[in-house]
């Protein structure tokens, strides 16, 4: 064990400042009251911006602090921009859902703060420790938000179910763990490498071991990204879980867990990367195929989103599959464009109400471009680009990862990703052709809310002209790359 | 050292014994108790691996805590048992299937590897041995200082356990006269009693507010 | 087993406490399975009811609040484990071992705090 000196803390200034920021606001919530709910999402949403504004300025050369349990490098800056702006935009479009459906307490946006810090310790993890540390102060956070609405049966089941099924995964992720540790004899991402590269190659035992707990630890990501066949939980939690909840789902911690997915594949086990790619490319082609064809039945829009979500972590898994830097660059930028899209597409869902009732089946959308067309222009526009119909942003997300995996011989694998996008398209499609040519149903109320009409706008606009100026995404995306294969 | 394989082989047949009856008891509460059983003599497990104060706290905090929140539970909810297990038939072909699947896995594996674990050759921070030091002052050591970052993660993690139990759980009546000690401790004598005086036989004197 | 002899041979007196613990009360059931005469009968082995037949099952629906308060009992209790390896080693790990108990203490008491003010710890 080295000497202790004390450790320096600017690395991990944006995760201080935001459990500070926790903490501050949980004690000015209950001392305020829930008339405060308002104040502190915005409040929330300022500090996510101050510590987005940290990760930003903080050198970028990657950094170990706190005896190398905690890593910076581009790589995590990125992730954590994306995490940063995700669960703000998240609250923010949930701001008039919170007000009307009775979730108006000030603790949801203090759990989404916690949950958010859950996600930047995870994206920082350089150890199995804390790993696990900053993946369960996020799924915790996770368990309550799902559950938030208590007197909504659909609501506390989704929690339950979350919370059964999220425990199972930690229990396999702390069993793969154990196993790791047990042959390695280290727990630290480094330690790990340095091991498998000299000390295991060749022991027989330590190598089986290492690979057990592998396939474990591979499992337990699986099920946090839900890719098949760990994605059973996903369409129940986010029908049931509240509207604004499951678009923090779809987004936030969905990119957190592909940063630690990506962090712990190419990290301590790259060594092994004849071995785990197997089981990616099995996950990712099982994904984008149920992604695509479980999609087809669905009623709910909610639903529909939990397959599409599985279907998306599918493509971007091709991207990790190819295990190549322009890989992850595409799955980094797939990321993005899959982020801001989910977030459009929640907003368009979090305006779909009638007489005050939220509505969520897609039969409501019927004639949608007569009673509302810029909504409806706007889920078309989401709609589109998720289908992967050029040139919206989601075709060029799709475009990265298929790339990568030709120019590393993975035909059979892009071809089934092409394949899988187009039987995907028949159910974006679909719905563009309910509110485009079906007959007109009882319009949305309105109006949608500002908050709401804002993102809308900004995701479109990004959606939209994605293709004229992808540069600085590119090149943020290609150093973030860089910094996690050299 | 052969008294020590004995205990070893007690405790853990009674551990997966235990472990075992957990799950087979038809009565719940007898479940917890096989719990309990399997609690302790994991602890017994780790004393005998020097892990003197993993095997305290799996006393302390599982069984004294754990589990009676568990008794708790079977025994105070009202739910219909014999109802819920009519699906283990229906579930046991497969979950059986697949129980059987993961053994043979694992046993290939070790059969096939001839596991044999020696310690590794890389350990980065050694347990010292336990006649040198104790195992909690090693632990306490490295926690607060090394580990700080961990440390203080696992105190946010039982805060949100704490914000998520009263969130999910509390709920204030609106029915109830609650006690406001801070109201009662306020409360001046000067401004609630009266000291009349009454002459004697007199009456109708006897003002209330 | 890579624990010394001395540490398990601590251990011993425990081992057999517990062993005599389990003689007297294995030699207790099975004493009075042998001496005690055994004739039970439905009317005799009946859950007791004030001479009725049972209602109903005993378990009833309790209030959540029994369990918020176990819950709260245990998130404390884990917060008190961590205080003995510290008080343990308080002498090696310096002013920052110190600071940093303290931190996580607060943190703690955030979550106390937060518990009084929503009335948690009422019982109304």
């Amino acid at each position: 064990m080295q000497p202790f000196v004390e450790p320096d803390y600017l690395p991990a200034l944006p995760e201080l400042f935001l459990a500070g920021a926790s903490v501050t606001l949980l004690m000015a919530g209950v001392f305020i009251g829930d008339r405060s709910t308002r104040l502190m999402t915005w409040l929330a949403c300022v500090a996510m911006a101050a510590a987005f504004v940290m990760v930003l300025v903080l050198p970028d050369e990657r950094t170990t602090t706190f005896f190398g349990l905690f890593v910076t490098d581009r790589f995590a800056a990125f992730m954590k921009c994306l995490v940063l702006v995700g669960a703000a935009v998240t609250l923010i479009v949930g701001l008039g859902y919170v007000k009307r459906e009775g979730m108006n307490r000030f603790e949801f946006p203090v759990l989404i703060v916690f949950a958010t810090l859950g996600m930047l310790l995870m994206i920082s993890a350089n150890d199995l420790i804390a790993l696990y540390v900053g993946l369960e102060l996020q799924s915790l956070s996770l368990y309550i938000v799902a559950a938030f609405r208590r007197d909504s049966l659909r609501s506390t089941e989704a929690g339950l179910k979350y919370f059964v099924l999220g425990a199972i995964s930690s229990g396999l992720l702390l069993y793969g763990c154990s196993m790791v540790y047990g042959f390695t004899g280290v727990t630290g991402f480094e330690g790990i490498a340095e091991a498998l590269a000299t000390t295991v190659p060749g022991n027989v035992a330590a190598e089986t071991g290492v690979l057990i707990g592998l396939v474990f630890i591979a499992a337990a990501l699986a099920f946090k990204v839900s890719a098949v066949p760990f994605h059973m939980w996903t369409p129940d939690v986010y029908e049931g879980a509240p509207t604004p909840v499951t678009a923090f789902f779809a987004a936030a911690p969905k990119v957190a867990a592909m940063a630690l997915l990506l962090r712990v594949f190419l990290g301590p086990f790259h060594e092994l990367a004849g071995q785990w790619d197997q089981i990616i490319i099995f996950v990712s082609i099982a994904s984008m195929g149920l992604g695509a064809f479980a999609a087809i039945g669905q009623k709910n829009i909610k639903r529909l989103m939990a397959y599409s979500s599985i279907g998306h972590v599918g493509y971007a898994l091709v991207g990790l599959s190819a295990g190549t830097p322009e890989g992850i660059r595409g799955v980094l930028v797939y990321m993005l464009i899959y982020m801001v899209m989910t977030l459009g597409g929640f907003a368009c869902i979090l305006a779909m109400r009638q007489r005050g009732q939220m509505v969520e089946e897609i039969s409501d959308l019927s004639g949608l471009s007569k009673t509302n067309p810029s909504l409806a222009l706007a889920l078309a526009i989401f709609m589109f680009s998720m289908a992967g119909i050029p040139p919206l942003a989601g075709f060029f997300g799709k475009l990265y990862v298929f790339l990568a995996a030709v120019d590393e011989g993975l035909y059979g694998l892009a071809i089934f990703g092409v394949l899988a996008s187009v039987v995907g398209a028949y159910y974006y499609i679909r719905i563009v052709k309910v509110m485009y040519f079906d007959q007109p149903a009882e319009g949305f109320d309105r109006p949608v809310g500002v908050e709401l009409s804002a993102v809308l706008a900004g995701t479109g606009i990004i959606t939209l002209f994605f293709f004229a100026y992808p540069a600085p995404i590119l090149a943020g995306a290609e150093a973030a790359a860089a910094a996690l294969m050299p | 050292m052969i008294i020590q394989t004995i205990m070893f082989y007690v405790l853990a047949v009674v551990t997966v014994g235990a472990g075992v009856m957990v799950i087979a008891s038809r009565n719940p509460v007898h479940s917890v108790l096989f719990l309990i059983l399997a609690f302790f003599n994991s602890a017994g497990l780790f004393v005998m691996m020097g892990a003197e104060f993993l095997a305290m706290i799996l006393i302390i905090v599982y069984v004294g805590a754990v589990a009676v929140l568990f008794l708790f539970v079977v025994m105070m909810l009202n739910i219909n048992f014999a109802e819920l297990r009519a699906g283990f038939l229906q579930y046991l072909p497969i979950g059986g299937v697949i129980g059987i699947i993961l053994l043979a896995e694992l046993v290939l594996v070790f059969a096939s590897g001839a596991i044999d674990i020696e310690v590794p050759t890389t350990v980065a921070s050694p347990t010292p041995p336990a006649d040198e030091i104790t195992n909690t002052q090693a632990l306490g050591d490295v926690l607060y200082t090394h580990y700080a970052y961990l440390f203080q993660g696992a105190g946010f993690i039982l805060l949100i356990a704490m914000v998520g139990a009263i969130v999910l759980t509390h709920r204030r009546r609106a029915d109830v006269r609650r006690q406001r000690i801070t109201d009662q401790v306020a409360r001046d004598p000067k401004a609630t009693v009266q000291v009349t005086d009454i002459e004697p036989g007199a009456e109708g004197t006897w003002k209330s507010d | 087993m890579t624990a010394s002899t001395d540490l398990l041979l601590e251990y011993l007196p425990i081992v057999i406490f517990l062993g005599i613990a389990g003689v007297m009360a294995i030699a207790a059931i099975a004493g009075s399975y042998v001496l005690a005469p055994q004739r039970p009968d439905r009317d005799k082995i009946a859950a007791y009811e004030c001479g009725f037949d049972a209602f109903e099952d005993a378990r009833g629906r309790f209030d959540v609040r029994f369990y918020l308060v176990a819950i709260l009992f245990i998130i404390f209790d884990l917060e008190v484990a961590y205080l003995f390896p510290w008080a343990v080693s308080f002498s090696e790990i310096g002013l920052y071992g110190f600071w940093s108990m303290i931190v996580f203490l607060g943190l703690l008491t955030i979550g106390f705090v937060y518990e009084w003010k929503k009335g948690a710890l009422e019982w109304e």
